[in-house]
């Protein structure tokens, strides 16, 4: 049940683009049209879910005040958490670099329409937003990052599609010429975040 | 050479600033200019971070792998914003802003104006140019920060750095508060930027 309601909660509530802002280059610089949207929109959701869990057991298990535990008495006071910004973008990089490689040699169907999205993400805020507040929250258990991860990717993932699907009918809108491009993207989005809000507050 | 210099400064502020015209380092642009003082910090950190290491990515620009060299810029980026997280809880009135800004400082380490500016301009150029477009590209970038901020805080709770500004009668206006007015007034701020800037137009 608890992870029900994490899931919706990252979804809806806790959006990374709309409560929090993670991720906004990437997704107002490749929200021009539904189909690049879309595989942006993948490719984040699995990077997401595979490096969150993973930053996770790193937290639990050598950042955290006390984590070392496990290796001996002598080191229960070990306070490494001043590295984990390091630790966290290192991790994500070189899996970022690893996909890229393994998804280039043996799908290379898959590299050709996801491909050139990977570099992308390793400089997206939303992935390593999504491990800082891991470390924020005290999750208990691998479940939780695991569900926490896939919420939030897939809240990202909605908001690229709804907003690529509304700039390519917004095309053919008459614009104020200075507002044109970016601005009105800007002002489409602070409304589309208007609309996200009526999920705030929701308990479940 | 010094008209060049001068090119490399007043560039990033006005013509090619780096939120509005590039569209990069949104994320922390929206997120941090609830408050006039914490807008103020993150901009300070973030023209730390991007002078920084726009200058260390330089002094290596021979030395790095082309292959890895994302990683390497990374790693750099990330021990900057380490140093500035660590003194930001270290100094006695930062820490409440530190806790404020929560995880955004580190999130410095993903703003694409630092990766963006190594990527562009470090990796190609001599160490004095390439610290002076760091720290211009991060001053454009505060400037807008500033600037909305001081929207938000005035007509969100009437204050500005905490002192109140307009008379107690007046109602704040939470809508302001909230994330998504952030945008709209981005939007308004580029719209007058490109209507007083025809160049920038879009077709």
């Amino acid at each position: 049940m608890e992870y029900i309601s994490l899931f919706v909660k990252s979804i809806f509530v806790d959006n990374m683009i709309f409560a929090y802002f993670l991720g906004m280059c990437s997704y107002l610089a490749v929200s021009k049209n539904v189909k690049t949207a879309n595989g942006l929109g993948l490719a984040v959701i699995f990077v997401l879910l595979c490096t969150l869990p993973l930053n996770w057991l790193l937290n639990t298990y050598v950042l955290q005040p006390g984590a070392l535990q496990w290796l001996g008495p002598q080191f229960a006071e070990v306070d490494l958490s001043f590295l984990s910004f390091i630790v966290f973008i290192a991790v994500i990089a070189a899996f970022v670099q690893l996909v890229e490689m393994i998804v280039e040699k043996f799908l290379p169907s898959l590299y050709s329409s996801l491909g050139i999205y990977l570099p992308l993400i390793a400089v997206n805020c939303a992935i390593l937003g999504g491990s800082l507040f891991m470390q924020q929250r005290d999750f208990t258990g691998i479940g939780e990052p695991l569900v926490y991860a896939l919420g939030s990717g897939i809240g990202w993932y909605l908001a690229i599609v709804a907003l690529a699907a509304i700039r390519e009918k917004m095309s053919y809108c008459n614009v104020p010429k200075p507002l044109k491009g970016i601005g009105i993207t800007f002002i489409t989005v602070g409304l589309m975040g208007m609309a996200f809000m009526i999920f705030m507050g929701i308990q479940l | 050479m010094a008209q060049k210099l001068k090119e490399t400064i007043l560039n990033p502020i006005l013509k090619g600033n780096p939120i509005t015209v590039l569209v990069l380092g949104i994320c922390s642009a929206l997120a941090v200019t609830v408050q006039l003082k914490g807008a103020l910090v993150m901009a300070l950190s973030v023209i730390a971070v991007t002078g920084l290491s726009s200058l260390v990515c330089s002094l290596l620009r021979n030395t790095i792998p082309n292959r890895v060299r994302i990683i390497v810029q990374l790693v750099v980026v990330a021990m900057m914003v380490i140093l500035v997280d660590q003194i930001l809880k270290a100094g006695e009135g930062t820490y409440a802003i530190d806790k404020q800004l929560s995880v955004y400082i580190g999130l410095i380490i993903t703003n694409c104006i630092v990766m963006g500016r190594i990527e562009a301009f470090a990796l190609g150029n001599k160490p004095i140019p390439s610290l002076l477009d760091g720290i211009a590209n991060g001053l454009g970038y505060g400037l807008i920060l500033v600037i909305v901020a001081f929207f938000r805080e005035l007509l969100g709770s009437g204050t500005l750095f905490g002192f109140r500004v307009l008379p107690e009668a007046y109602v704040p206006n939470n809508l302001v508060i909230l994330p998504p007015f952030a945008l709209i007034l981005l939007g308004c701020i580029i719209w007058v930027h490109r209507a007083i800037d025809k160049d920038l137009q879009e077709n």
